[in-house]
Protein backbone atom coordinates (compact mmCIF):
# COMPACT_ATOMS: atom_id res chain seq x y z
CA UNK A 1 0.00 0.00 0.00
CA UNK A 2 0.93 3.58 -0.62
CA UNK A 3 3.15 5.07 2.35
CA UNK A 4 3.66 8.88 2.73
CA UNK A 5 7.29 7.97 2.69
CA UNK A 6 7.25 7.11 -1.01
CA UNK A 7 9.21 8.70 -3.87
CA UNK A 8 6.18 10.81 -6.10
CA UNK A 9 6.95 11.48 -9.51
CA UNK A 10 4.87 14.40 -11.02
CA UNK A 11 4.11 16.70 -13.45
CA UNK A 12 2.75 19.88 -12.23
CA UNK A 13 2.25 23.15 -14.73
CA UNK A 14 2.92 26.62 -12.87
CA UNK A 15 2.23 30.04 -14.08
CA UNK A 16 4.22 32.92 -12.73
CA UNK A 17 3.24 36.67 -12.25
CA UNK A 18 5.68 39.08 -14.02
CA UNK A 19 6.99 40.24 -10.79
CA UNK A 20 8.63 36.46 -10.38
CA UNK A 21 9.99 36.08 -14.15
CA UNK A 22 13.12 36.58 -12.81
CA UNK A 23 13.64 34.38 -9.59
CA UNK A 24 15.44 31.36 -9.11
CA UNK A 25 12.33 29.19 -8.17
CA UNK A 26 13.79 26.02 -9.94
CA UNK A 27 17.46 26.49 -7.90
CA UNK A 28 15.37 26.49 -4.99
CA UNK A 29 13.42 23.19 -5.61
CA UNK A 30 16.19 21.47 -6.39
CA UNK A 31 18.78 22.36 -3.77
CA UNK A 32 16.23 23.34 -0.62
CA UNK A 33 14.20 20.24 -1.49
CA UNK A 34 16.28 17.47 -2.62
CA UNK A 35 13.74 17.18 -5.92
CA UNK A 36 14.74 16.08 -9.28
CA UNK A 37 13.57 18.01 -12.13
CA UNK A 38 12.80 18.34 -15.14
CA UNK A 39 12.04 20.93 -17.21
CA UNK A 40 9.15 19.66 -20.32
CA UNK A 41 7.93 23.06 -21.28
CA UNK A 42 8.90 26.57 -20.56
CA UNK A 43 7.64 30.00 -21.87
CA UNK A 44 8.89 32.55 -20.09
CA UNK A 45 8.54 36.64 -21.61
CA UNK A 46 9.01 39.31 -19.58
CA UNK A 47 5.10 39.81 -19.01
CA UNK A 48 4.33 36.15 -17.77
CA UNK A 49 6.02 32.49 -17.13
CA UNK A 50 4.39 28.94 -18.47
CA UNK A 51 6.25 26.09 -17.21
CA UNK A 52 5.68 22.30 -16.80
CA UNK A 53 7.70 20.49 -14.58
CA UNK A 54 8.57 17.08 -14.04
CA UNK A 55 9.45 16.67 -10.36
CA UNK A 56 10.52 13.46 -8.31
CA UNK A 57 11.57 13.32 -4.88
CA UNK A 58 9.98 11.90 -1.28
CA UNK A 59 6.60 12.89 -0.58
CA UNK A 60 7.28 15.06 2.13
CA UNK A 61 9.92 16.96 0.35
CA UNK A 62 7.77 16.87 -2.52
CA UNK A 63 4.68 18.54 -0.41
CA UNK A 64 7.09 21.35 1.38
CA UNK A 65 8.25 22.31 -2.38
CA UNK A 66 4.67 23.03 -3.40
CA UNK A 67 4.14 24.80 -0.37
CA UNK A 68 6.95 26.53 -1.53
CA UNK A 69 6.13 27.48 -5.09
CA UNK A 70 2.42 28.90 -3.33
CA UNK A 71 3.87 30.62 -0.92
CA UNK A 72 6.05 32.47 -3.67
CA UNK A 73 2.98 33.55 -5.31
CA UNK A 74 3.34 31.13 -8.04
CA UNK A 75 -0.07 29.21 -9.59
CA UNK A 76 -0.29 25.49 -9.64
CA UNK A 77 -3.01 24.21 -12.19
CA UNK A 78 -5.23 22.33 -9.82
CA UNK A 79 -5.40 19.37 -12.42
CA UNK A 80 -2.38 17.72 -10.63
CA UNK A 81 -4.36 17.30 -7.46
CA UNK A 82 -4.14 14.20 -5.84
CA UNK A 83 -5.63 12.36 -3.21
CA UNK A 84 -3.87 9.90 -0.94
CA UNK A 85 -4.19 7.93 2.40
CA UNK A 86 -2.33 8.30 5.55
CA UNK A 87 -1.69 4.65 6.44
CA UNK A 88 -0.70 5.03 9.93
CA UNK A 89 -3.63 6.87 10.71
CA UNK A 90 -6.57 5.25 9.08
CA UNK A 91 -8.18 2.87 11.22
CA UNK A 92 -9.92 1.29 8.37
CA UNK A 93 -13.56 2.24 10.16
CA UNK A 94 -15.46 2.51 6.70
CA UNK A 95 -16.44 5.97 7.33
CA UNK A 96 -15.61 6.64 4.34
CA UNK A 97 -17.10 3.68 2.13
CA UNK A 98 -20.37 5.53 1.44
CA UNK A 99 -19.43 9.04 0.96
CA UNK A 100 -16.57 8.33 -1.98
CA UNK A 101 -19.15 9.26 -5.50
CA UNK A 102 -16.44 7.14 -7.47
CA UNK A 103 -16.46 3.79 -5.02
CA UNK A 104 -12.51 4.32 -4.29
CA UNK A 105 -12.81 2.64 -1.18
CA UNK A 106 -13.90 -1.50 -1.09
CA UNK A 107 -14.50 -2.90 2.56
CA UNK A 108 -12.64 -6.28 2.26
CA UNK A 109 -15.11 -8.82 2.81
CA UNK A 110 -13.05 -11.17 5.09
CA UNK A 111 -10.54 -8.68 7.29
CA UNK A 112 -12.85 -5.72 6.72
CA UNK A 113 -9.54 -3.41 5.83
CA UNK A 114 -10.61 -0.74 3.83
CA UNK A 115 -8.87 -0.29 0.32
CA UNK A 116 -8.07 2.44 -1.32
CA UNK A 117 -7.89 2.32 -5.12
CA UNK A 118 -6.15 5.74 -5.71
CA UNK A 119 -6.69 5.20 -9.62
CA UNK A 120 -11.06 5.16 -9.26
CA UNK A 121 -10.39 8.78 -7.36
CA UNK A 122 -11.70 11.56 -8.92
CA UNK A 123 -10.51 14.11 -6.31
CA UNK A 124 -13.86 15.48 -5.19
CA UNK A 125 -12.40 16.31 -1.61
CA UNK A 126 -15.46 14.64 -0.49
CA UNK A 127 -13.95 11.97 1.81
CA UNK A 128 -11.06 14.72 3.64
CA UNK A 129 -13.44 16.05 5.88
CA UNK A 130 -15.39 12.87 5.98
CA UNK A 131 -12.93 10.42 7.74
CA UNK A 132 -12.80 10.73 11.31
CA UNK A 133 -9.21 10.49 11.59
CA UNK A 134 -8.13 12.59 8.92
CA UNK A 135 -6.58 10.17 6.77
CA UNK A 136 -7.30 11.35 3.65
CA UNK A 137 -5.01 13.92 2.61
CA UNK A 138 -5.31 16.43 -0.74
CA UNK A 139 -1.64 16.79 -2.23
CA UNK A 140 -0.75 18.87 -5.37
CA UNK B 1 -17.66 -28.27 34.71
CA UNK B 2 -17.55 -25.27 36.41
CA UNK B 3 -14.28 -23.11 37.00
CA UNK B 4 -13.47 -20.33 39.16
CA UNK B 5 -11.50 -17.17 38.06
CA UNK B 6 -8.67 -18.27 40.81
CA UNK B 7 -8.40 -21.89 39.10
CA UNK B 8 -7.76 -20.21 35.53
CA UNK B 9 -5.49 -17.36 36.78
CA UNK B 10 -3.48 -20.68 37.75
CA UNK B 11 -3.36 -21.67 34.50
CA UNK B 12 -2.37 -18.82 33.19
CA UNK B 13 0.34 -17.91 35.50
CA UNK B 14 1.67 -21.58 34.90
CA UNK B 15 1.23 -20.45 30.78
CA UNK B 16 -1.47 -23.67 30.58
CA UNK B 17 -4.88 -20.89 30.09
CA UNK B 18 -6.63 -21.75 26.44
CA UNK B 19 -8.00 -18.52 25.31
CA UNK B 20 -9.59 -17.86 22.46
CA UNK B 21 -11.27 -14.62 20.61
CA UNK B 22 -14.98 -13.69 20.54
CA UNK B 23 -14.41 -14.39 16.68
CA UNK B 24 -12.95 -17.74 16.80
CA UNK B 25 -14.91 -19.39 19.62
CA UNK B 26 -17.88 -19.32 17.46
CA UNK B 27 -16.25 -21.95 14.97
CA UNK B 28 -14.20 -24.26 18.04
CA UNK B 29 -18.02 -24.46 19.48
CA UNK B 30 -19.30 -25.34 16.51
CA UNK B 31 -16.81 -28.13 15.90
CA UNK B 32 -16.37 -29.18 19.58
CA UNK B 33 -19.74 -28.38 20.87
CA UNK B 34 -20.22 -26.46 24.25
CA UNK B 35 -20.07 -28.76 26.29
CA UNK B 36 -16.60 -29.68 25.64
CA UNK B 37 -15.67 -26.55 24.99
CA UNK B 38 -16.14 -25.50 27.84
CA UNK B 39 -14.38 -27.73 29.96
CA UNK B 40 -11.45 -26.68 27.34
CA UNK B 41 -11.15 -23.14 27.04
CA UNK B 42 -10.74 -20.71 29.41
CA UNK B 43 -11.24 -17.20 28.38
CA UNK B 44 -12.84 -15.66 25.50
CA UNK B 45 -11.41 -12.01 24.54
CA UNK B 46 -13.46 -9.22 23.34
CA UNK B 47 -12.64 -6.04 21.76
CA UNK B 48 -13.99 -2.38 20.00
CA UNK B 49 -12.91 0.70 19.07
CA UNK B 50 -14.58 3.05 17.57
CA UNK B 51 -15.24 6.56 19.16
CA UNK B 52 -16.27 7.17 22.83
CA UNK B 53 -17.63 10.62 23.12
CA UNK B 54 -17.61 10.12 26.86
CA UNK B 55 -14.12 10.08 27.82
CA UNK B 56 -11.95 12.41 29.48
CA UNK B 57 -8.10 11.88 31.36
CA UNK B 58 -7.16 13.72 34.31
CA UNK B 59 -3.62 15.39 35.41
CA UNK B 60 -1.59 16.08 38.46
CA UNK B 61 0.80 18.38 36.61
CA UNK B 62 3.09 18.96 39.72
CA UNK B 63 3.34 22.10 42.07
CA UNK B 64 5.05 25.48 40.92
CA UNK B 65 7.24 27.79 42.44
CA UNK B 66 6.12 29.71 43.67
CA UNK B 67 2.55 28.28 43.88
CA UNK B 68 0.21 28.65 42.01
CA UNK B 69 -3.83 27.49 42.53
CA UNK B 70 -5.37 26.18 39.46
CA UNK B 71 -8.85 25.76 40.99
CA UNK B 72 -11.71 28.32 39.82
CA UNK B 73 -8.79 29.62 37.64
CA UNK B 74 -8.44 28.87 34.02
CA UNK B 75 -6.46 26.45 32.19
CA UNK B 76 -6.09 25.45 28.60
CA UNK B 77 -4.00 22.30 26.62
CA UNK B 78 -2.60 23.40 23.46
CA UNK B 79 -5.63 25.99 23.77
CA UNK B 80 -8.03 23.63 24.55
CA UNK B 81 -10.10 24.42 27.55
CA UNK B 82 -9.55 22.11 30.99
CA UNK B 83 -11.58 21.75 33.74
CA UNK B 84 -10.40 23.28 36.94
CA UNK B 85 -12.44 22.71 39.27
CA UNK B 86 -10.28 20.61 41.74
CA UNK B 87 -7.42 21.34 44.10
CA UNK B 88 -4.42 23.29 43.11
CA UNK B 89 -2.86 20.99 40.19
CA UNK B 90 -5.39 18.64 39.07
CA UNK B 91 -7.32 19.16 35.75
CA UNK B 92 -9.35 17.43 33.52
CA UNK B 93 -9.54 17.47 29.94
CA UNK B 94 -12.81 16.07 27.88
CA UNK B 95 -12.24 14.31 24.82
CA UNK B 96 -15.12 16.61 23.23
CA UNK B 97 -13.38 20.41 24.43
CA UNK B 98 -12.98 22.34 21.58
CA UNK B 99 -10.53 25.47 21.60
CA UNK B 100 -12.57 28.40 22.56
CA UNK B 101 -11.64 30.18 18.42
CA UNK B 102 -12.33 27.18 16.80
CA UNK B 103 -15.80 28.23 14.46
CA UNK B 104 -17.68 25.28 15.28
CA UNK B 105 -20.71 24.72 12.61
CA UNK B 106 -20.90 29.05 12.53
CA UNK B 107 -19.94 27.52 8.36
CA UNK B 108 -22.45 24.51 8.91
CA UNK B 109 -20.47 21.94 8.83
CA UNK B 110 -18.02 22.34 10.98
CA UNK B 111 -14.59 21.03 10.69
CA UNK B 112 -13.70 20.25 13.99
CA UNK B 113 -9.73 19.47 13.50
CA UNK B 114 -8.47 19.69 17.09
CA UNK B 115 -9.84 19.20 20.42
CA UNK B 116 -9.68 17.58 23.34
CA UNK B 117 -9.33 14.20 22.19
CA UNK B 118 -6.58 15.05 19.92
CA UNK B 119 -4.80 16.33 23.14
CA UNK B 120 -4.65 13.22 24.77
CA UNK B 121 -3.62 11.44 21.68
CA UNK B 122 -0.49 13.74 21.79
CA UNK B 123 -0.28 13.46 25.22
CA UNK B 124 -0.23 9.52 25.01
CA UNK B 125 2.39 9.79 21.70
CA UNK B 126 4.97 11.69 23.96
CA UNK B 127 4.49 15.18 22.31
CA UNK B 128 4.96 18.25 24.48
CA UNK B 129 1.67 19.84 25.35
CA UNK B 130 1.72 24.23 25.89
CA UNK B 131 -0.11 24.43 29.51
CA UNK B 132 -1.93 27.78 29.90
CA UNK B 133 -3.24 29.05 32.91
CA UNK B 134 -4.35 31.98 35.40
CA UNK B 135 -5.21 31.78 38.93
CA UNK B 136 -6.76 34.49 41.01
CA UNK B 137 -3.94 34.17 43.68
CA UNK B 138 -3.70 33.58 47.77
CA UNK B 139 -1.72 33.68 50.19
CA UNK B 140 -0.55 30.42 50.06
CA UNK B 141 -0.80 30.06 46.21
CA UNK B 142 0.10 33.30 45.21
CA UNK B 143 0.56 32.79 41.24
CA UNK B 144 -1.65 34.26 38.97
CA UNK B 145 -0.43 32.89 35.40
CA UNK B 146 1.51 29.84 34.32
CA UNK B 147 2.51 29.39 30.61
CA UNK B 148 4.82 25.99 30.08
CA UNK B 149 5.26 22.64 28.02
CA UNK B 150 4.20 19.83 29.57
CA UNK B 151 5.15 15.85 28.95
CA UNK B 152 2.93 12.87 30.35
CA UNK B 153 6.33 11.80 31.40
CA UNK B 154 7.23 14.26 33.74
CA UNK B 155 3.23 14.73 35.48
CA UNK B 156 2.79 13.00 38.98
CA UNK B 157 -0.59 11.38 37.24
CA UNK B 158 -2.41 11.53 34.12
CA UNK B 159 -5.50 8.75 34.40
CA UNK B 160 -8.05 8.16 31.50
CA UNK B 161 -11.18 8.41 32.87
CA UNK B 162 -14.66 7.46 30.56
CA UNK B 163 -17.72 8.08 31.92
CA UNK B 164 -19.45 5.94 29.11
CA UNK B 165 -17.76 3.66 26.83
CA UNK B 166 -18.13 0.01 24.60
CA UNK B 167 -22.04 0.64 24.59
CA UNK B 168 -23.53 -2.22 24.32
CA UNK B 169 -25.31 -2.30 20.79
CA UNK B 170 -25.71 0.95 19.40
CA UNK B 171 -28.17 2.55 16.55
CA UNK B 172 -27.94 2.24 12.80
CA UNK B 173 -28.66 6.20 11.54
CA UNK B 174 -30.35 7.06 8.39
CA UNK B 175 -31.37 10.35 7.14
CA UNK B 176 -34.82 10.40 5.45
CA UNK B 177 -35.04 14.05 5.07
CA UNK B 178 -34.27 15.53 1.46
CA UNK B 179 -30.85 16.88 2.26
CA UNK B 180 -27.51 16.05 3.59
CA UNK B 181 -26.83 16.06 7.53
CA UNK B 182 -24.10 15.90 9.50
CA UNK B 183 -23.94 13.69 12.75
CA UNK B 184 -22.16 11.75 15.25
CA UNK B 185 -22.92 9.26 13.01
CA UNK B 186 -20.75 10.89 10.40
CA UNK B 187 -22.28 11.83 7.14
CA UNK B 188 -26.09 11.22 6.23
CA UNK B 189 -26.90 11.48 2.43
CA UNK B 190 -30.61 12.68 2.15
CA UNK B 191 -33.43 10.23 1.59
CA UNK B 192 -31.70 7.16 3.05
CA UNK B 193 -29.04 7.60 0.89
CA UNK B 194 -26.31 5.63 3.45
CA UNK B 195 -26.67 4.24 6.60
CA UNK B 196 -23.92 4.02 9.09
CA UNK B 197 -23.40 1.83 11.86
CA UNK B 198 -20.99 1.28 15.09
CA UNK B 199 -20.45 -1.34 16.83
CA UNK B 200 -17.87 -4.51 16.86
CA UNK B 201 -20.65 -6.68 16.59
CA UNK B 202 -19.52 -10.29 17.73
CA UNK B 203 -16.48 -9.16 18.94
CA UNK B 204 -18.08 -6.16 21.54
CA UNK B 205 -17.40 -6.86 25.05
CA UNK B 206 -20.95 -6.33 26.25
CA UNK B 207 -22.49 -8.32 23.46
CA UNK B 208 -20.73 -11.21 24.68
CA UNK B 209 -21.67 -10.87 28.29
CA UNK B 210 -25.40 -9.71 27.27
CA UNK B 211 -26.71 -10.28 31.12
CA UNK B 212 -23.05 -8.87 32.90
CA UNK B 213 -22.39 -12.52 34.08
CA UNK B 214 -18.95 -11.99 34.82
CA UNK B 215 -18.10 -8.57 33.51
CA UNK B 216 -18.50 -5.96 36.51
CA UNK B 217 -16.86 -3.29 38.44
CA UNK B 218 -13.24 -4.15 39.33
CA UNK B 219 -12.84 -6.34 36.07
CA UNK B 220 -9.54 -5.52 34.51
CA UNK B 221 -9.35 -4.79 30.72
CA UNK B 222 -7.29 -3.68 27.96
CA UNK B 223 -7.47 -0.20 27.78
CA UNK B 224 -6.00 2.21 25.19
CA UNK B 225 -3.06 -0.05 24.61
CA UNK B 226 -2.61 -0.14 28.18
CA UNK B 227 -4.53 -2.05 31.22
CA UNK B 228 -7.23 0.05 32.97
CA UNK B 229 -10.64 -1.36 34.93
CA UNK B 230 -14.11 -1.31 34.95
CA UNK B 231 -15.16 1.48 37.47
CA UNK B 232 -18.61 1.89 37.55
CA UNK B 233 -21.74 1.21 35.15
CA UNK B 234 -21.51 3.72 32.18
CA UNK B 235 -23.99 6.74 32.02
CA UNK B 236 -26.89 5.95 30.78
CA UNK B 237 -26.96 2.30 31.50
CA UNK B 238 -30.15 1.03 29.94
CA UNK B 239 -30.77 -2.34 30.69
CA UNK B 240 -34.41 -3.21 30.19
CA UNK B 241 -34.67 -2.79 26.69
CA UNK B 242 -35.91 -4.94 23.97
CA UNK B 243 -33.67 -8.08 24.10
CA UNK B 244 -33.52 -11.22 21.75
CA UNK B 245 -34.31 -15.17 22.96
CA UNK B 246 -30.63 -15.47 24.38
CA UNK B 247 -30.26 -12.02 25.80
CA UNK B 248 -29.02 -10.34 23.35
CA UNK B 249 -30.23 -6.39 23.58
CA UNK B 250 -31.74 -5.19 20.09
CA UNK B 251 -30.70 -1.34 21.24
CA UNK B 252 -27.77 0.50 23.33
CA UNK B 253 -28.46 -1.27 26.31
CA UNK B 254 -25.51 -1.60 28.85
CA UNK B 255 -22.61 0.74 28.99
CA UNK B 256 -19.19 0.64 31.07
CA UNK B 257 -17.45 3.60 32.73
CA UNK B 258 -13.47 3.08 32.46
CA UNK B 259 -10.33 3.66 33.99
CA UNK B 260 -6.65 3.33 33.90
CA UNK B 261 -2.67 5.04 33.76
CA UNK B 262 -2.40 6.94 30.78
CA UNK B 263 1.07 6.60 30.93
CA UNK B 264 0.93 3.21 29.87
CA UNK B 265 -1.47 3.62 26.84
CA UNK B 266 -0.97 3.75 23.02
CA UNK B 267 -1.88 5.97 20.62
CA UNK B 268 -2.56 3.64 18.21
CA UNK B 269 -5.68 2.73 20.89
CA UNK B 270 -6.71 6.06 22.20
CA UNK B 271 -6.94 8.63 18.68
CA UNK B 272 -8.20 12.07 17.94
CA UNK B 273 -11.74 11.64 15.56
CA UNK B 274 -13.41 14.38 14.34
CA UNK B 275 -17.10 14.07 13.06
CA UNK B 276 -17.68 16.77 10.42
CA UNK B 277 -20.37 19.22 11.79
CA UNK B 278 -20.52 17.29 15.02
CA UNK B 279 -17.49 17.65 16.75
CA UNK B 280 -14.28 16.45 18.71
CA UNK B 281 -13.80 13.30 20.26
CA UNK B 282 -11.45 10.28 20.70
CA UNK B 283 -11.45 6.75 19.53
CA UNK B 284 -10.88 4.37 22.17
CA UNK B 285 -9.75 0.78 22.10
CA UNK B 286 -10.84 -1.50 25.17
CA UNK B 287 -10.84 -5.33 25.22
CA UNK B 288 -12.18 -7.23 27.94
CA UNK B 289 -11.66 -10.79 28.79
CA UNK B 290 -14.48 -13.10 29.78
CA UNK B 291 -13.64 -16.30 32.24
CA UNK B 292 -15.55 -19.37 30.43
CA UNK B 293 -17.08 -20.64 34.53
CA UNK B 294 -19.54 -22.43 32.68
CA UNK B 295 -21.54 -23.45 29.97
CA UNK B 296 -23.72 -20.84 29.96
CA UNK B 297 -21.19 -18.13 29.99
CA UNK B 298 -19.64 -19.48 26.70
CA UNK B 299 -22.60 -19.96 25.01
CA UNK B 300 -23.19 -16.18 25.07
CA UNK B 301 -19.61 -15.28 23.96
CA UNK B 302 -20.73 -17.81 20.61
CA UNK B 303 -22.88 -14.58 19.71
CA UNK B 304 -22.43 -14.18 15.55
CA UNK B 305 -23.07 -11.08 13.71
CA UNK B 306 -26.04 -13.14 12.10
CA UNK B 307 -27.79 -12.67 15.64
CA UNK B 308 -27.37 -9.50 16.82
CA UNK B 309 -30.16 -6.71 15.80
CA UNK B 310 -30.04 -3.24 16.25
CA UNK B 311 -32.71 0.03 15.29
CA UNK B 312 -32.64 1.51 12.14
CA UNK B 313 -33.08 5.47 13.53
CA UNK B 314 -33.94 8.54 10.85
CA UNK B 315 -31.77 10.58 12.29
CA UNK B 316 -33.01 13.82 10.53
CA UNK B 317 -36.17 13.86 12.71
CA UNK B 318 -36.87 10.73 15.44
CA UNK B 319 -33.08 11.08 17.06
CA UNK B 320 -33.27 14.89 17.13
CA UNK B 321 -36.74 15.27 18.09
CA UNK B 322 -36.82 12.26 20.48
CA UNK B 323 -40.05 10.27 18.61
CA UNK B 324 -40.30 6.84 20.16
CA UNK B 325 -39.94 5.27 16.48
CA UNK B 326 -37.32 3.24 14.29
CA UNK B 327 -37.47 2.24 10.72
CA UNK B 328 -36.43 -1.11 11.30
CA UNK B 329 -33.93 -3.47 12.83
CA UNK B 330 -31.30 -5.20 11.23
CA UNK B 331 -28.79 -7.40 11.72
CA UNK B 332 -24.92 -6.84 11.85
CA UNK B 333 -24.80 -9.81 9.78
CA UNK B 334 -26.61 -7.91 6.99
CA UNK B 335 -25.18 -4.10 7.65
CA UNK B 336 -21.68 -5.56 7.02
CA UNK B 337 -22.10 -7.12 3.68
CA UNK B 338 -22.23 -3.43 2.11
CA UNK B 339 -25.96 -3.14 1.15
CA UNK B 340 -28.88 -3.89 3.15
CA UNK B 341 -32.92 -3.74 2.66
CA UNK B 342 -34.56 -1.03 4.42
CA UNK B 343 -38.40 -0.58 3.93
CA UNK B 344 -37.93 -2.01 0.26
CA UNK B 345 -34.86 0.24 -0.61
CA UNK B 346 -31.35 -0.82 -1.05
CA UNK B 347 -29.23 1.16 1.30
CA UNK B 348 -25.45 1.38 0.98
CA UNK B 349 -23.85 0.86 4.49
CA UNK B 350 -21.07 2.04 6.51
CA UNK B 351 -18.82 1.40 9.54
CA UNK B 352 -17.47 4.18 12.37
CA UNK B 353 -15.59 1.21 14.30
CA UNK B 354 -12.70 -0.24 13.01
CA UNK B 355 -13.55 -3.86 13.31
CA UNK B 356 -9.98 -4.74 12.43
CA UNK B 357 -8.70 -2.70 15.46
CA UNK B 358 -11.54 -4.66 17.35
CA UNK B 359 -9.92 -8.01 16.09
CA UNK B 360 -6.11 -6.61 16.70
CA UNK B 361 -7.51 -5.68 20.24
CA UNK B 362 -8.95 -8.97 21.07
CA UNK B 363 -5.84 -11.10 19.72
CA UNK B 364 -3.51 -8.94 21.64
CA UNK B 365 -5.31 -9.46 24.92
CA UNK B 366 -5.55 -12.97 23.88
CA UNK B 367 -1.85 -13.25 23.54
CA UNK B 368 -1.11 -11.21 27.03
CA UNK B 369 -3.36 -13.63 28.70
CA UNK B 370 -1.98 -16.84 26.95
CA UNK B 371 1.87 -15.28 27.64
CA UNK B 372 0.87 -15.25 31.34
CA UNK B 373 1.09 -10.82 31.29
CA UNK B 374 -2.43 -10.39 31.94
CA UNK B 375 -4.22 -12.29 34.98
CA UNK B 376 -8.11 -11.84 35.57
CA UNK B 377 -9.95 -10.16 38.47
CA UNK B 378 -13.32 -11.26 40.17
CA UNK B 379 -15.67 -8.61 40.03
CA UNK B 380 -16.15 -6.79 43.11
CA UNK B 381 -19.91 -5.95 42.35
CA UNK B 382 -22.11 -6.55 39.49
CA UNK B 383 -23.88 -4.22 37.09
CA UNK B 384 -27.05 -3.27 37.18
CA UNK B 385 -29.40 -6.05 35.51
CA UNK B 386 -32.38 -6.25 33.80
CA UNK B 387 -34.01 -7.13 37.61
CA UNK B 388 -32.28 -3.52 38.80
CA UNK B 389 -35.07 -1.58 37.24
CA UNK B 390 -32.21 1.00 36.71
CA UNK B 391 -33.86 2.99 33.48
CA UNK B 392 -32.31 5.61 31.47
CA UNK B 393 -34.64 8.92 31.48
CA UNK B 394 -35.28 12.23 29.94
CA UNK B 395 -34.90 15.49 31.28
CA UNK B 396 -38.07 16.79 33.29
CA UNK B 397 -37.34 20.37 32.45
CA UNK B 398 -38.99 22.73 34.80
CA UNK B 399 -39.48 26.71 33.38
CA UNK B 400 -37.20 28.33 36.17
CA UNK B 401 -39.51 31.08 36.75
CA UNK B 402 -42.81 28.11 37.27
CA UNK B 403 -42.96 26.70 40.70
CA UNK B 404 -40.64 24.13 41.95
S1 LIG C 1 -12.85 6.95 7.00
FE1 LIG C 1 -10.66 7.37 7.19
S2 LIG C 1 -9.96 6.05 8.84
FE2 LIG C 1 -11.94 5.27 8.19
S3 LIG C 1 -11.42 3.72 6.64
FE3 LIG C 1 -11.79 5.63 5.55
S4 LIG C 1 -9.77 6.53 5.34
FE4 LIG C 1 -9.58 4.97 6.93
S1 LIG D 1 -11.52 12.57 -3.12
FE1 LIG D 1 -13.62 12.01 -3.69
S2 LIG D 1 -13.36 10.48 -5.31
FE2 LIG D 1 -11.39 10.63 -4.26
S3 LIG D 1 -11.48 9.03 -2.71
FE3 LIG D 1 -12.15 10.94 -1.73
S4 LIG D 1 -14.38 10.88 -1.92
FE4 LIG D 1 -13.58 9.37 -3.38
Amino acid sequence: MAKNKMTATKKISLRFPRHLVSRPVVYHLIKDFNLELNILKANITSEEGHMVLELKGERADFDKGIEYLTQSGLIIDTLCREVTRNEERCTDCGACVTVCPSSSFTVDPVTREVRFEEDKCVVCGMCILSCPSRSMELHF
Amino acid sequence: MAKTIEEINQKIRSGRAVVFTAEEIIGVVKEHGLKKTAALVDVVTTGTFGPMCSSGAYFNIGHTKPRIKLGGGKVSLNDVPAYAGFAAVDVMLGANALPEDDPRNRFHPGEFNYGGGHVIEELVAGKDIKLTATAYGTDCYPRKKLETWINLRDMNEAVLFNMRNAYQNYNVAVNLSDKTIYTYMGTLKANMGNATYCSAGQLSPLLNDPMYKTIGIGTKIFLGGGEGFIAWHGTQFNPSVPRTESGVPKRGAGTLAVIGDLKHMSSRYLMGTSMLGYGVTVSVGIGVPIPILDEDILRHTTVTDDDIFAAVVDYSDAYPNVKPEVVGEISYGELKTGRVKINGREVPTASLSSYPRAREIAIILKDRITNGKFELTSPVATLPGIESGVKFKLLNERPINGEK
